[in-house]
């Protein structure tokens, strides 16, 4: 890294990260580039005349625009109106955010409020006050997680076992979308499968074009939607080839086939989109998700989504991104709080992003997150993906949340895969519209991505798509081919999410199905949090499945290499240790576990490597060894100062089992020393012997150079410290009061 | 009848009906091997959506409820009707004499509420300018 002329080095540094390729902008009202409180929002305003609104956020009722007109027709409550335009806006947000006061009457009052009013609110709330409103104000009291489930060639076996996967994992809902638009039916049979392996439940969708999407639904490929956008001014809305009206009708159209269904909004596509009226970010969300609710959708999902960078490059942009989502349950609504875009080129600044909605939670704490590799993302990358997986479960670990995922290893994902890829390629096999031979199979089961599958010959999927539409393939078909290929338990599964059209409980706000086929919806289960001791709480049986994760290793794991080291040195105690018999010697203090129960240090050498190395050294300068054992302290600054009590030098060395070694000296206070190497993973065989010289020479009166440890980022405690501690708790096993003991030493042949 | 509870599916399994008269246990894997069940037999019965109306209603969403009621009505329409429908509410794809075309079709399909909607939309996309 070369600095220019006038930069620090650390200017140049900074240039190489990640955070660096981030670019973010001033505000620009004029083109909408601003978090909270435009210049150009309206002033909150209503006027009910007779009940009926007359004006709306500044706007008389002859200039309403479309949106304005909607919802004055279906949105706002006019009976409410004026008390809840009434109240202060400081008073309503402590309100929002306060335990006195209960979610039902925030909606109640909320039903009276316009989007101005709403916008000016939540922007009354710091980070914490947003978390707490969050986790009063959610629908449904348990926390769920939605998937991206897809891959860059649109293969169908992939999709299958990817949506295994997920829902082995916990998801409840998958999303997919296609490259190539031909494509979608054959990836939605696709996804429908593969989810229903694992568990009963999981909903399934694919993301494409409004009526495309319907369609899918209607054949019952896809079991809800979520791809139904609006937006925050009228001209957006309409290049959006839709209007309030054409997405109510929509709404109601999945409703008449029994299909879930949320809207899908989020700050920054009006910015985008190039007419963003010089309002602010979050105002113009607030009549996306007033509209939301007026058209009757369940729930919405926002949080940025498509425009989560544009929001990301203003200040308080992600303070703004979370305010949206407090809108979404402000309104009464299914909250699907977007973090699936990636927000940043830092893992840092993403995080960030994500972080405070996860631990106050959400109906879905992604929409989605990416389950498979962000390369396979055809949404783009999420904000998390499969690479992020165990990061994620440690973070859920670390702080209890529940982010609704659990570990799963290879032996329980491998033949969830397996049966999900062969029920997928039976089904097509059955309907005559792909085959796949036995060595793709066994790739795609094994695949991380599509990148460890073959491609497959242009068109070949799209044509499958094609003759799904063409021949009106339905879900019914699919339960016919599962069946006739002898599998009954997903045919079932598949025919359940079919016959659960027939009741329609899944319309309701918030509604998830169970892996026993139980609705969680806000009817079933609302959320009444109310501070704490209240509201959704991991039960212990959860709290113990989210600590077991990937990385976990008992003391018994831990222990497990010590074995077969076991005797590398025979060290033999013969009686209390001499007091200074001669002065040019060097005393080694050994602690009580080692070569006694450890016997491989962190750097992984053996406890005699180590001793041989050390008394190699101090015998190269001539000087005199002599190893004794301390035993009544496992501190090594205790058993260097003892040991260097007895030595005729007055310089000892120390060594811990785990390889921690200290040059001590007797008249200097216990817990100094003349040289320390500290970090014990990081020394190997000649740095011992360099120790072993420099103690040597130290014993001789020498001032020689210390020893220096290899330059290293790596932190470390994360890796090293669960092996620590059980060393150290053999050390303490090994604690004994007396004298030090004398140690006669002997190599096994 | 039975008194239907929410979620129906946990309470009134057995009382809820397709549109073309089956429960869900009647629809069996059996029955869609040999034919004798059909796609047609898992449309949801309009009612059933109207009971989820009221359900939706007394936990607190009237527009919820009003959304399942339009939904009531498009269950009894076709998938290319119901299609169709949608289409033509969408910008400039109707004037206002095929807009009201759609509503007297859907009024005549017992779609009050759904036609409603349309000439609403019709009177606000009139006022706009979007439709002549």
């Amino acid at each position: 890294m070369a600095a220019t002329p006038g930069e620090s080095k650390r200017s140049a540094f900074f240039a190489t990260r990640s955070i660096s390729r981030d670019v973010v902008v001033p505000e620009y009202p004029e083109l909408g580039l601003i978090a909270f409180d435009s210049p150009n929002d309206p002033e909150p305003s209503i006027r009910v005349v007779d009940g009926r609104i007359v004006e709306l956020d500044g706007v008389p009722e002859a200039d309403f625009d479309l949106i304005d007109a909607f919802l004055a027709e279906h949105g706002i409550n006019a009976a409410v109106a004026e008390e809840a335009m009434a109240l202060d806006d400081l008073q309503f947000a402590r309100m929002v955010c306060g335990h006195d006061v209960p979610r039902t009457e925030i909606l109640r009052l909320v039903e009276g409020m316009t989007p101005a009013k709403i916008a000016r609110v939540l922007g009354l709330l710091s980070p914490l006050e947003l978390m707490q409103a969050m986790a009063k104000m959610r629908a449904r009291r348990t926390p769920s997680i939605q998937a991206h489930v897809t891959n860059r060639i649109d293969h169908p076996l992939l999709i299958a076992a990817d949506a295994a996967s997920a829902v082995a994992l916990g998801f409840r809902e998958l999303e997919a979308t296609v490259p190539v638009l031909r494509d979608a039916p054959l990836v939605a049979l696709a996804l429908l499968i593969g989810s229903q392996v694992p568990a009963p439940g999981a909903l399934t969708q694919c993301s494409v074009e409004e009526k495309t999407e319907l369609e899918l639904g209607m054949r019952g490929l896809t079991t809800y939607a979520e791809t139904v956008s609006v937006y925050g001014t009228e001209r957006v809305f309409l290049d959006g080839d839709d209007t309030p009206w054409s997405k109510a009708l929509l709404a109601s159209s999945y409703a008449s086939r029994g299909l879930k269904m949320r809207f899908t909004s989020g700050s920054g596509a009006e910015v985008l989109m190039g007419a963003a009226e010089g309002k602010s970010l979050l105002y113009l969300e607030a009549r996306c998700v007033a509209v939301t609710r007026a058209a009757g959708s369940q729930g919405t999902q926002n949080g940025g989504i498509d425009g989560i960078n544009v929001t990301g490059s203003v200040p308080n942009g992600m303070r703004e991104i979370l305010a949206e989502n407090v809108m979404a349950t402000l309104y009464g609504l299914e909250s699907c709080t977007g973090n699936d875009t990636q927000m940043s080129a830092s893992d840092i600044r993403r995080t960030a992003h994500t972080l405070p909605l996860l631990l106050a939670g959400s109906d879905f704490l992604f929409s989605g997150f990416g389950s498979i590799p962000s390369y396979d993302n055809a949404f783009g990358a999420s904000n998390f993906n499969a690479e992020d997986i165990d990061d994620y479960l440690m973070v859920q670990r670390d702080w209890g949340f529940e982010g609704a995922l659990r570990s799963r290893d290879d032996t329980a994902l491998l033949p969830l895969r397996r049966r999900a890829a062969e029920a997928c390629r039976a089904v097509l096999d059955e309907l005559d519209l792909m085959t796949f031979d036995d060595a793709e199979l066994e790739r795609v089961v094994s695949a991380h991505g599509s990148l460890d599958v073959a491609e497959h010959q242009t068109d070949e999927t799209a044509r499958a798509g094609d003759a799904i539409i063409e021949r009106e393939i339905t879900a019914v078909d699919v339960v016919r081919a599962l069946a006739i290929r002898g599998f009954d338990v997903e045919a079932e599964r598949v025919l359940e999410m079919t016959r659960q059209r027939l009741f329609g409980d899944h319309l309701q706000t918030s509604a998830i199905f169970g892996e026993d086929m139980s609705v969680l919806s806000a009817l079933t289960d609302p959320n009444d949090y109310a501070g704490p001791g209240t509201g959704y709480r991991p039960s212990r049986e959860r709290l113990d499945e989210i600590a077991r994760v990937r990385q976990e290793r008992s003391h018994a794991e831990l222990l497990a290499e010590q074995a077969p080291h076991q005797g590398c040195v025979i060290l033999t105690e013969s009686g209390p240790a001499a007091s200074r018999p001669r002065p040019d010697e060097v005393v080694i203090g050994l602690s009580p576990a080692f070569g006694n129960d450890v016997w491989l240090t962190l750097s992984g050498l053996t406890v005699a490597e180590a001793l041989r190395q050390l008394l190699a050294g101090i015998e190269e300068e001539g000087v005199a060894a002599r190893v004794v054992r301390v035993t009544h302290s496992l501190d090594l600054g205790m058993i260097g100062w003892t040991a260097a009590n007895l030595s005729g030098s007055g310089v000892a060395l120390a060594i811990q089992g785990k390889g921690t070694a200290l040059i001590h000296r007797a008249d200097l206070p216990v817990l100094a020393n003349l040289e320390l190497l500290s970090m014990a993973p990081l020394i190997d065989g000649s740095r011992y012997r360099l120790m072993g010289r420099n103690a040597a020479r130290h014993a001789r009166g020498e001032k020689p150079a210390p020893v220096l440890l290899p330059e290293s980022g790596e932190p470390m405690g994360p890796r090293y410290h669960a092996k620590v501690v059980a060393l150290i708790n053999r050390e303490s096993r090994c604690l004994r009061a007396g004298e030090p003991q004398a140690v006669e030493v002997s190599w096994p042949s | 009848m039975a008194e239907l509870r929410y979620p129906l599916g946990e309470h009134n399994r057995g009382d809820v009906r397709s549109q073309t008269g089956r429960t869900a246990d009647e629809l069996t894997v059996a029955d869609i091997r040999s034919g004798v069940v059909t796609s047609a037999d898992a449309a949801v019965d309009p009612d059933t959506l109207r009971r989820q109306a009221e359900f939706a209603e007394q936990g607190g969403n009237p527009q919820l409820a009003d959304n399942l009621r339009r939904g009531a009505e498009l269950a009894l329409f076709s998938d290319d009707d119901v299609l169709r429908f949608y289409d033509a509410l969408r910008p400039g794809r109707s004037s206002i004499a095929e807009l009201e075309t759609i509503a007297a079709e859907l009024e005549a399909g017992g779609g009050e509420r759904c036609a409603a909607l349309v000439r609403e939309a019709i009177a606000h996309y009139s006022r706009r300018g979007l439709i002549s």
